[in-house]
Protein backbone atom coordinates (compact mmCIF):
# COMPACT_ATOMS: atom_id res chain seq x y z
CA UNK A 1 0.00 0.00 0.00
CA UNK A 2 1.84 3.64 -0.64
CA UNK A 3 0.92 6.22 1.37
CA UNK A 4 -1.71 8.46 1.27
CA UNK A 5 -1.39 10.86 4.08
CA UNK A 6 2.12 12.19 4.86
CA UNK A 7 3.30 14.23 8.22
CA UNK A 8 7.12 15.28 7.80
CA UNK A 9 7.61 17.41 10.72
CA UNK A 10 4.97 19.00 11.47
CA UNK A 11 4.92 21.70 14.12
CA UNK A 12 1.88 23.79 15.50
CA UNK A 13 2.28 26.25 17.91
CA UNK A 14 -0.25 28.50 19.76
CA UNK A 15 0.18 31.59 21.41
CA UNK A 16 -1.76 31.55 24.70
CA UNK A 17 -2.16 34.78 26.31
CA UNK A 18 0.70 35.01 29.54
CA UNK A 19 1.93 31.49 29.19
CA UNK A 20 3.72 32.68 26.13
CA UNK A 21 3.70 29.87 23.19
CA UNK A 22 2.79 26.12 23.50
CA UNK A 23 3.62 23.51 20.99
CA UNK A 24 0.69 21.49 19.91
CA UNK A 25 2.67 19.58 17.73
CA UNK A 26 5.99 19.04 17.93
CA UNK A 27 7.47 17.37 15.15
CA UNK A 28 5.09 14.74 14.40
CA UNK A 29 5.66 12.26 11.59
CA UNK A 30 3.31 9.67 10.32
CA UNK A 31 1.67 8.30 6.95
CA UNK A 32 -1.45 6.54 6.78
CA UNK A 33 -1.67 4.54 3.62
CA UNK A 34 -5.06 4.16 1.44
CA UNK A 35 -7.81 2.43 3.30
CA UNK A 36 -6.33 2.74 6.46
CA UNK A 37 -7.91 3.25 9.76
CA UNK A 38 -5.79 4.90 12.34
CA UNK A 39 -7.05 5.79 15.86
CA UNK A 40 -5.39 8.69 17.87
CA UNK A 41 -5.80 8.80 21.35
CA UNK A 42 -3.97 10.53 24.29
CA UNK A 43 -4.28 13.01 27.30
CA UNK A 44 -6.66 16.12 26.67
CA UNK A 45 -4.01 18.94 25.70
CA UNK A 46 -1.84 16.62 23.60
CA UNK A 47 -2.18 17.94 20.57
CA UNK A 48 -4.56 14.89 18.85
CA UNK A 49 -7.46 17.31 17.51
CA UNK A 50 -4.83 19.55 15.93
CA UNK A 51 -3.19 16.88 14.32
CA UNK A 52 -6.16 16.54 12.35
CA UNK A 53 -7.32 20.27 11.66
CA UNK A 54 -3.73 20.71 9.93
CA UNK A 55 -4.93 17.81 7.13
CA UNK A 56 -7.39 20.01 5.80
CA UNK A 57 -5.76 23.47 6.77
CA UNK A 58 -8.28 24.57 9.45
CA UNK A 59 -4.84 25.45 11.13
CA UNK A 60 -1.65 26.31 8.96
CA UNK A 61 1.30 24.66 9.79
CA UNK A 62 3.94 26.29 11.46
CA UNK A 63 6.91 23.98 10.48
CA UNK A 64 7.09 20.69 8.24
CA UNK A 65 5.09 19.51 5.39
CA UNK A 66 1.71 17.46 4.61
CA UNK A 67 0.87 15.86 1.91
CA UNK A 68 -2.46 14.07 0.48
CA UNK A 69 -1.40 12.17 -1.96
CA UNK A 70 0.14 14.33 -4.69
CA UNK A 71 -1.40 17.92 -2.80
CA UNK A 72 1.20 19.22 -0.56
CA UNK A 73 -1.33 20.75 2.12
CA UNK A 74 1.89 22.96 4.05
CA UNK A 75 2.03 24.83 0.74
CA UNK A 76 1.84 28.10 0.72
CA UNK A 77 -0.56 28.81 -1.92
CA UNK A 78 -2.41 25.31 -1.74
CA UNK A 79 -5.29 24.50 -3.47
CA UNK A 80 -7.39 24.69 0.04
CA UNK A 81 -10.75 23.85 -1.78
CA UNK A 82 -9.30 20.61 -3.53
CA UNK A 83 -7.64 19.10 -0.37
CA UNK A 84 -10.77 19.95 1.89
CA UNK A 85 -12.89 18.30 -0.84
CA UNK A 86 -10.43 15.38 -0.47
CA UNK A 87 -10.54 15.38 3.61
CA UNK A 88 -13.85 15.31 4.79
CA UNK A 89 -14.27 16.28 8.35
CA UNK A 90 -16.72 15.21 11.30
CA UNK A 91 -16.67 17.52 14.33
CA UNK A 92 -17.37 16.45 18.19
CA UNK A 93 -20.44 19.06 18.50
CA UNK A 94 -21.62 17.87 14.98
CA UNK A 95 -22.02 21.77 13.72
CA UNK A 96 -24.99 20.80 11.11
CA UNK A 97 -26.09 24.21 9.43
CA UNK A 98 -28.71 24.87 12.12
CA UNK A 99 -30.48 27.46 9.78
CA UNK A 100 -30.74 24.18 7.34
CA UNK A 101 -32.76 21.02 6.83
CA UNK A 102 -31.26 18.13 7.19
CA UNK A 103 -31.06 17.34 3.48
CA UNK A 104 -30.38 21.14 2.34
CA UNK A 105 -27.66 20.48 4.94
CA UNK A 106 -26.18 17.31 3.00
CA UNK A 107 -26.96 19.16 -0.45
CA UNK A 108 -25.21 22.24 0.05
CA UNK A 109 -21.34 21.65 -0.47
CA UNK A 110 -21.68 19.61 -3.45
CA UNK A 111 -24.27 22.35 -4.94
CA UNK A 112 -21.84 24.88 -3.80
CA UNK A 113 -18.43 23.46 -4.39
CA UNK A 114 -19.04 20.58 -7.64
CA UNK A 115 -21.71 22.60 -9.10
CA UNK A 116 -24.05 19.54 -8.66
CA UNK A 117 -28.19 20.71 -10.01
CA UNK A 118 -30.75 20.44 -7.81
CA UNK A 119 -31.63 17.25 -8.60
CA UNK A 120 -28.18 15.54 -8.60
CA UNK A 121 -27.77 17.08 -4.68
CA UNK A 122 -30.57 15.97 -3.72
CA UNK A 123 -30.44 12.56 -4.94
CA UNK A 124 -26.88 11.93 -3.38
CA UNK A 125 -28.76 13.57 -0.16
CA UNK A 126 -31.59 11.08 -0.09
CA UNK A 127 -28.79 8.06 -1.19
CA UNK A 128 -26.62 9.50 1.68
CA UNK A 129 -29.03 9.72 4.56
CA UNK A 130 -30.80 5.95 4.08
CA UNK A 131 -27.19 4.62 4.28
CA UNK A 132 -26.88 6.63 8.11
CA UNK A 133 -30.29 5.75 8.41
CA UNK A 134 -31.97 8.43 8.29
CA UNK A 135 -33.94 8.55 5.44
CA UNK A 136 -37.57 9.34 6.98
CA UNK A 137 -35.74 12.77 8.44
CA UNK A 138 -35.05 14.30 4.76
CA UNK A 139 -36.86 17.79 5.90
CA UNK A 140 -35.89 17.57 9.74
CA UNK A 141 -34.26 20.36 11.52
CA UNK A 142 -30.81 19.49 13.22
CA UNK A 143 -32.35 20.76 16.54
CA UNK A 144 -35.35 18.51 16.00
CA UNK A 145 -32.62 15.52 15.63
CA UNK A 146 -31.21 13.48 18.52
CA UNK A 147 -27.90 14.11 19.19
CA UNK A 148 -26.47 10.65 17.57
CA UNK A 149 -28.68 11.11 14.32
CA UNK A 150 -27.16 14.83 14.46
CA UNK A 151 -23.94 12.53 14.21
CA UNK A 152 -24.93 10.37 11.53
CA UNK A 153 -26.36 13.16 9.55
CA UNK A 154 -22.87 14.87 9.41
CA UNK A 155 -20.92 11.84 8.64
CA UNK A 156 -23.32 11.56 5.66
CA UNK A 157 -22.54 15.58 5.02
CA UNK A 158 -18.92 14.87 4.89
CA UNK A 159 -19.40 11.48 2.41
CA UNK A 160 -21.57 13.93 -0.42
CA UNK A 161 -18.43 15.57 -1.17
CA UNK A 162 -16.90 11.85 -2.02
CA UNK A 163 -14.04 12.80 -0.01
CA UNK A 164 -10.51 10.15 0.13
CA UNK A 165 -10.15 10.65 3.35
CA UNK A 166 -12.28 11.04 6.51
CA UNK A 167 -10.83 13.09 9.79
CA UNK A 168 -13.12 11.98 12.77
CA UNK A 169 -12.60 14.80 15.97
CA UNK A 170 -14.18 13.05 18.97
CA UNK A 171 -17.34 12.18 16.98
CA UNK A 172 -19.26 10.35 20.15
CA UNK A 173 -17.50 13.30 22.80
CA UNK A 174 -20.56 14.82 22.98
CA UNK A 175 -23.60 12.05 23.10
CA UNK A 176 -25.15 10.16 25.18
CA UNK A 177 -24.01 6.62 26.00
CA UNK A 178 -26.90 5.43 24.04
CA UNK A 179 -26.33 7.05 20.99
CA UNK A 180 -22.27 6.27 20.85
CA UNK A 181 -23.14 2.74 19.27
CA UNK A 182 -25.28 4.26 16.55
CA UNK A 183 -22.48 6.16 15.39
CA UNK A 184 -19.76 4.11 15.82
CA UNK A 185 -21.87 1.47 13.91
CA UNK A 186 -21.72 3.88 10.96
CA UNK A 187 -18.31 4.61 11.49
CA UNK A 188 -17.43 0.92 11.30
CA UNK A 189 -19.37 0.13 8.34
CA UNK A 190 -17.26 2.61 6.49
CA UNK A 191 -14.09 1.27 8.10
CA UNK A 192 -14.89 -2.22 6.61
CA UNK A 193 -15.63 -0.71 3.01
CA UNK A 194 -12.21 0.50 2.79
CA UNK A 195 -12.63 4.38 3.78
CA UNK A 196 -9.47 6.22 5.05
CA UNK A 197 -10.12 7.22 8.31
CA UNK A 198 -8.50 9.53 11.00
CA UNK A 199 -9.92 8.74 14.39
CA UNK A 200 -9.29 11.08 17.51
CA UNK A 201 -11.25 8.91 20.02
CA UNK A 202 -11.11 7.37 23.14
CA UNK A 203 -13.92 4.39 22.11
CA UNK A 204 -11.57 1.32 22.75
CA UNK A 205 -14.35 -0.90 21.41
CA UNK A 206 -14.27 0.87 18.20
CA UNK A 207 -10.60 0.84 17.79
CA UNK A 208 -10.41 -2.89 18.80
CA UNK A 209 -12.98 -3.74 15.95
CA UNK A 210 -12.27 -1.30 13.28
CA UNK A 211 -8.74 0.43 13.81
CA UNK A 212 -5.53 -1.08 11.83
CA UNK A 213 -3.31 1.18 14.04
CA UNK A 214 -4.23 2.98 17.07
CA UNK A 215 -1.52 6.20 17.72
CA UNK A 216 -0.88 7.68 21.07
CA UNK A 217 0.30 10.74 21.82
CA UNK A 218 1.61 13.14 24.54
CA UNK A 219 2.60 16.74 24.36
CA UNK A 220 2.22 16.78 21.32
CA UNK A 221 4.55 14.00 20.00
CA UNK A 222 4.02 10.22 18.73
CA UNK A 223 5.09 8.57 21.80
CA UNK A 224 3.93 5.18 20.46
CA UNK A 225 2.18 3.75 18.15
CA UNK A 226 1.12 -0.14 16.98
CA UNK A 227 -2.10 -2.47 16.42
CA UNK A 228 -4.54 -2.14 18.54
CA UNK A 229 -4.26 -5.63 20.45
CA UNK A 230 -0.84 -4.86 21.43
CA UNK A 231 -0.89 -1.11 21.85
CA UNK A 232 -3.99 -1.55 24.35
CA UNK A 233 -2.60 -5.19 26.25
CA UNK A 234 1.17 -4.50 25.99
CA UNK A 235 2.24 -1.04 25.70
CA UNK A 236 5.50 -0.54 25.75
CA UNK A 237 6.35 3.11 26.70
CA UNK A 238 5.36 4.04 30.44
CA UNK A 239 3.58 7.16 29.30
CA UNK A 240 0.96 4.76 27.50
CA UNK A 241 0.90 2.16 30.32
CA UNK A 242 0.07 5.13 32.74
CA UNK A 243 -2.45 6.29 29.83
CA UNK A 244 -3.93 2.82 29.09
CA UNK A 245 -4.73 2.33 33.11
CA UNK A 246 -6.45 5.03 33.41
CA UNK A 247 -9.18 4.51 30.54
CA UNK A 248 -9.49 1.18 30.62
CA UNK B 1 -58.69 17.25 38.30
CA UNK B 2 -55.66 16.32 40.68
CA UNK B 3 -52.81 18.71 38.07
CA UNK B 4 -55.90 21.25 38.89
CA UNK B 5 -55.22 21.02 42.48
CA UNK B 6 -51.57 21.13 43.15
CA UNK B 7 -50.58 23.45 40.34
CA UNK B 8 -52.21 27.26 39.85
CA UNK B 9 -53.08 27.24 36.35
CA UNK B 10 -50.72 29.92 34.38
CA UNK B 11 -52.88 32.95 34.80
CA UNK B 12 -51.01 35.78 32.10
CA UNK B 13 -50.37 38.81 33.87
CA UNK B 14 -52.60 41.65 32.93
CA UNK B 15 -50.36 44.15 31.31
CA UNK B 16 -51.26 47.37 33.28
CA UNK B 17 -49.53 49.96 31.30
CA UNK B 18 -51.06 48.79 28.01
CA UNK B 19 -54.61 49.11 29.60
CA UNK B 20 -53.47 52.26 31.23
CA UNK B 21 -52.12 53.67 27.65
CA UNK B 22 -55.46 51.96 25.36
CA UNK B 23 -57.11 53.58 27.94
CA UNK B 24 -56.04 57.05 27.76
CA UNK B 25 -56.06 56.29 23.88
CA UNK B 26 -59.75 55.83 23.69
CA UNK B 27 -60.28 59.22 26.11
CA UNK B 28 -58.43 61.14 22.99
CA UNK B 29 -59.98 59.46 20.54
CA UNK B 30 -63.53 60.14 22.07
CA UNK B 31 -62.54 63.74 22.91
CA UNK B 32 -61.54 64.07 18.98
CA UNK B 33 -65.58 63.74 18.86
CA UNK B 34 -66.33 65.82 22.13
CA UNK B 35 -64.05 68.68 21.07
CA UNK B 36 -64.15 70.78 18.12
CA UNK B 37 -61.05 72.44 18.56
CA UNK B 38 -59.25 69.15 19.17
CA UNK B 39 -60.99 67.66 15.56
CA UNK B 40 -59.34 70.35 13.87
CA UNK B 41 -55.80 69.68 15.53
CA UNK B 42 -56.34 66.33 14.67
CA UNK B 43 -56.55 66.94 10.80
CA UNK B 44 -54.08 69.69 10.65
CA UNK B 45 -51.38 67.66 12.06
CA UNK B 46 -52.16 63.79 10.86
CA UNK B 47 -51.30 65.73 7.73
CA UNK B 48 -47.78 64.88 8.49
CA UNK B 49 -48.17 61.63 9.31
CA UNK B 50 -47.35 60.57 5.70
CA UNK B 51 -44.10 62.50 5.88
CA UNK B 52 -42.97 60.92 9.05
CA UNK B 53 -43.69 57.30 8.08
CA UNK B 54 -42.24 58.21 4.34
CA UNK B 55 -39.18 60.02 6.16
CA UNK B 56 -38.88 56.84 8.63
CA UNK B 57 -39.21 54.27 6.14
CA UNK B 58 -37.21 55.41 3.40
CA UNK B 59 -34.26 56.13 5.86
CA UNK B 60 -35.07 52.54 7.27
CA UNK B 61 -34.55 50.99 4.17
CA UNK B 62 -31.37 52.80 3.44
CA UNK B 63 -29.45 52.16 6.29
CA UNK B 64 -30.57 48.73 6.31
CA UNK B 65 -28.64 48.20 3.21
CA UNK B 66 -25.76 50.35 4.17
CA UNK B 67 -25.65 49.06 7.55
CA UNK B 68 -25.28 45.40 6.49
CA UNK B 69 -22.27 46.38 4.53
CA UNK B 70 -20.71 48.55 7.16
CA UNK B 71 -21.56 45.25 9.75
CA UNK B 72 -20.10 43.08 6.97
CA UNK B 73 -16.84 44.90 6.46
CA UNK B 74 -16.65 45.81 10.55
CA UNK B 75 -15.91 41.63 10.66
CA UNK B 76 -14.11 40.90 7.94
CA UNK B 77 -10.97 39.55 7.44
CA UNK B 78 -9.27 42.30 5.63
CA UNK B 79 -7.90 45.06 7.53
CA UNK B 80 -8.43 47.81 5.32
CA UNK B 81 -12.32 47.45 4.99
CA UNK B 82 -12.66 46.43 8.91
CA UNK B 83 -10.27 49.60 9.64
CA UNK B 84 -12.48 51.52 7.16
CA UNK B 85 -15.99 50.76 8.55
CA UNK B 86 -14.99 51.19 12.37
CA UNK B 87 -13.58 54.42 11.42
CA UNK B 88 -16.74 54.98 10.37
CA UNK B 89 -18.98 53.31 13.31
CA UNK B 90 -17.01 55.22 16.27
CA UNK B 91 -16.89 58.22 14.40
CA UNK B 92 -21.23 58.09 13.88
CA UNK B 93 -21.72 56.67 16.82
CA UNK B 94 -20.33 59.68 18.74
CA UNK B 95 -22.18 62.22 17.62
CA UNK B 96 -25.51 63.49 18.79
CA UNK B 97 -27.79 62.71 15.57
CA UNK B 98 -29.20 66.24 15.39
CA UNK B 99 -25.45 67.56 15.04
CA UNK B 100 -25.24 64.83 11.75
CA UNK B 101 -28.58 66.52 10.69
CA UNK B 102 -26.97 69.88 10.19
CA UNK B 103 -23.70 68.80 8.74
CA UNK B 104 -25.19 67.15 6.22
CA UNK B 105 -27.77 69.66 5.49
CA UNK B 106 -25.70 72.77 5.65
CA UNK B 107 -21.92 71.08 4.65
CA UNK B 108 -22.73 68.12 3.30
CA UNK B 109 -25.32 69.02 0.75
CA UNK B 110 -23.43 71.74 -0.77
CA UNK B 111 -20.31 69.22 -0.85
CA UNK B 112 -22.14 66.95 -2.42
CA UNK B 113 -23.32 69.32 -4.94
CA UNK B 114 -19.58 70.51 -5.56
CA UNK B 115 -18.52 67.08 -5.93
CA UNK B 116 -21.21 66.24 -8.61
CA UNK B 117 -20.54 69.22 -10.31
CA UNK B 118 -16.81 68.06 -10.67
CA UNK B 119 -17.63 64.27 -11.44
CA UNK B 120 -20.02 65.53 -14.12
CA UNK B 121 -18.00 69.11 -15.30
CA UNK B 122 -18.07 67.33 -18.92
CA UNK B 123 -21.85 66.75 -18.81
CA UNK B 124 -22.25 70.47 -17.22
CA UNK B 125 -19.97 72.01 -19.68
CA UNK B 126 -21.66 70.97 -22.89
CA UNK B 127 -24.53 72.26 -21.49
CA UNK B 128 -26.30 68.65 -21.51
CA UNK B 129 -27.27 69.02 -17.90
CA UNK B 130 -27.52 71.82 -15.45
CA UNK B 131 -24.86 72.68 -12.86
CA UNK B 132 -25.72 71.27 -9.36
CA UNK B 133 -27.00 73.47 -6.94
CA UNK B 134 -27.17 72.83 -2.70
CA UNK B 135 -30.96 74.00 -3.66
CA UNK B 136 -31.11 70.99 -5.79
CA UNK B 137 -31.41 69.06 -2.42
CA UNK B 138 -34.75 69.18 -0.70
CA UNK B 139 -34.34 69.33 2.87
CA UNK B 140 -36.66 66.47 2.69
CA UNK B 141 -33.50 64.70 0.93
CA UNK B 142 -31.30 65.86 3.70
CA UNK B 143 -32.52 64.85 6.15
CA UNK B 144 -33.20 61.12 4.84
CA UNK B 145 -29.72 61.04 3.76
CA UNK B 146 -28.38 62.29 7.78
CA UNK B 147 -30.81 59.78 9.20
CA UNK B 148 -29.56 57.22 6.49
CA UNK B 149 -25.97 57.88 7.36
CA UNK B 150 -26.30 57.78 11.33
CA UNK B 151 -28.56 54.95 11.60
CA UNK B 152 -26.60 52.99 9.19
CA UNK B 153 -23.59 53.31 11.89
CA UNK B 154 -26.08 51.81 14.98
CA UNK B 155 -27.19 49.02 12.38
CA UNK B 156 -23.73 48.27 11.43
CA UNK B 157 -23.51 47.36 15.24
CA UNK B 158 -26.40 45.18 14.99
CA UNK B 159 -25.09 43.33 12.48
CA UNK B 160 -21.54 42.42 13.92
CA UNK B 161 -23.56 41.63 17.21
CA UNK B 162 -25.57 39.14 14.64
CA UNK B 163 -22.74 38.04 12.66
CA UNK B 164 -20.19 37.20 16.28
CA UNK B 165 -23.45 35.39 17.47
CA UNK B 166 -22.95 32.70 14.75
CA UNK B 167 -21.14 29.82 16.00
CA UNK B 168 -17.48 28.97 15.28
CA UNK B 169 -18.30 25.61 14.54
CA UNK B 170 -20.90 26.16 12.02
CA UNK B 171 -18.16 28.04 10.27
CA UNK B 172 -15.53 25.50 10.34
CA UNK B 173 -18.17 23.07 9.33
CA UNK B 174 -18.69 25.16 6.43
CA UNK B 175 -14.64 25.52 5.72
CA UNK B 176 -14.26 22.02 6.22
CA UNK B 177 -16.47 21.16 3.25
CA UNK B 178 -14.76 23.37 0.94
CA UNK B 179 -17.13 26.56 0.69
CA UNK B 180 -15.24 29.69 -0.28
CA UNK B 181 -15.53 33.00 1.99
CA UNK B 182 -17.96 34.12 0.26
CA UNK B 183 -20.14 31.34 0.03
CA UNK B 184 -19.54 31.00 3.89
CA UNK B 185 -20.56 35.00 4.37
CA UNK B 186 -23.88 34.99 2.56
CA UNK B 187 -25.05 30.77 3.11
CA UNK B 188 -23.92 30.01 6.60
CA UNK B 189 -23.03 33.54 8.59
CA UNK B 190 -25.64 36.02 7.50
CA UNK B 191 -28.91 34.02 7.32
CA UNK B 192 -28.37 32.87 10.93
CA UNK B 193 -27.20 36.29 11.81
CA UNK B 194 -30.14 38.33 10.57
CA UNK B 195 -32.23 35.61 11.96
CA UNK B 196 -30.53 36.69 15.13
CA UNK B 197 -31.07 40.38 15.46
CA UNK B 198 -34.65 40.27 13.22
CA UNK B 199 -35.83 41.75 16.76
CA UNK B 200 -33.05 44.35 17.43
CA UNK B 201 -33.64 45.76 13.68
CA UNK B 202 -37.17 45.71 13.77
CA UNK B 203 -36.29 48.15 17.14
CA UNK B 204 -34.02 50.53 15.02
CA UNK B 205 -37.11 51.14 13.01
CA UNK B 206 -39.08 52.40 16.25
CA UNK B 207 -36.05 53.99 17.29
CA UNK B 208 -36.11 55.88 13.93
CA UNK B 209 -39.64 57.02 14.22
CA UNK B 210 -39.07 59.03 16.70
CA UNK B 211 -35.72 60.30 15.49
CA UNK B 212 -37.51 61.29 12.50
CA UNK B 213 -38.73 64.42 14.50
CA UNK B 214 -35.33 66.03 14.62
CA UNK B 215 -36.12 66.60 10.77
CA UNK B 216 -38.62 69.58 12.05
CA UNK B 217 -35.06 71.62 12.52
CA UNK B 218 -35.24 71.71 8.67
CA UNK B 219 -38.86 72.61 8.38
CA UNK B 220 -39.75 69.17 6.89
CA UNK B 221 -43.80 69.21 7.22
CA UNK B 222 -43.25 65.76 9.39
CA UNK B 223 -45.94 65.46 12.66
CA UNK B 224 -43.45 67.41 14.82
CA UNK B 225 -43.03 70.56 12.75
CA UNK B 226 -46.47 70.83 11.53
CA UNK B 227 -47.65 70.44 15.69
CA UNK B 228 -44.89 73.49 16.42
CA UNK B 229 -46.72 75.80 13.68
CA UNK B 230 -49.76 74.79 14.58
CA UNK B 231 -48.84 75.73 18.39
CA UNK B 232 -46.94 78.74 17.88
CA UNK B 233 -50.20 79.77 15.91
CA UNK B 234 -52.73 79.00 18.49
CA UNK B 235 -51.30 79.14 21.70
CA UNK B 236 -53.08 75.38 22.46
CA UNK B 237 -49.66 74.13 22.89
CA UNK B 238 -50.97 71.37 25.45
CA UNK B 239 -53.73 70.12 23.09
CA UNK B 240 -51.25 70.23 19.68
CA UNK B 241 -48.57 68.32 21.79
CA UNK B 242 -50.89 66.10 23.09
CA UNK B 243 -52.18 65.35 19.55
CA UNK B 244 -48.45 65.20 18.23
CA UNK B 245 -47.65 62.34 21.49
CA UNK B 246 -50.97 60.43 20.25
CA UNK B 247 -49.81 59.79 16.80
CA UNK B 248 -46.03 59.31 17.76
CA UNK B 249 -47.70 56.45 20.60
CA UNK B 250 -49.88 54.76 18.40
CA UNK B 251 -46.54 54.27 15.86
CA UNK B 252 -44.22 53.07 18.08
CA UNK B 253 -46.80 51.08 20.78
CA UNK B 254 -47.83 49.39 18.24
CA UNK B 255 -44.73 48.51 16.36
CA UNK B 256 -43.31 47.42 19.61
CA UNK B 257 -46.05 45.21 20.47
CA UNK B 258 -45.42 43.39 16.98
CA UNK B 259 -41.54 42.91 17.28
CA UNK B 260 -42.62 41.28 20.73
CA UNK B 261 -44.40 38.92 18.89
CA UNK B 262 -41.95 38.33 16.19
CA UNK B 263 -39.37 37.98 19.27
CA UNK B 264 -41.21 35.16 20.71
CA UNK B 265 -42.43 33.49 17.37
CA UNK B 266 -38.62 32.90 16.89
CA UNK B 267 -37.98 32.10 20.28
CA UNK B 268 -40.53 29.00 19.53
CA UNK B 269 -39.28 28.83 16.65
CA UNK B 270 -35.85 27.65 18.50
CA UNK B 271 -37.05 24.96 20.64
Amino acid sequence: MSPFIRFEGVVKEFHVPGRGSIRALDGIDLTINKGEVVVIIGPSGSGKSTLLRVVNALERLDEGEIWIGEDRVSAKKADLRRIREDAGMVFQSFNLFSHLSIMENIALAPRLVRKKTKEEARDIAEKLLSRVGLADKLYAYPRQLSGGQQQRAAIARALAMSPQILLFDEPTSALDPEMIKEVLDVMTALAKEGMTMLVVSHEMGFARAAADRVVFMDQGKIVEQGAPSELFSQPKEPRTKDFMRHIL
Amino acid sequence: MIDKAKGRPARRQIPWWLVILAGLGIISVGSVFADASYRVIFAAIGKGMGVTLSVAIISYAFSISLGLGLGIARSSRHRLLREASTFYIELVRGLPMLVILYYIAFVGAPALAGVLNALLSPLIKTGFIPAFQSRNFSFVTRAVLALTLGYAAFIAEIFRAGIDSVDKGQIEAAEALGLSQSQITTRIVLPQAIKNVLPALANEFVAIIKDSALVSVLGVQDLTQLGKVYAASTFKFFETYNVVAFFYLCLTISLSMLVRVLEQRLKDGRK
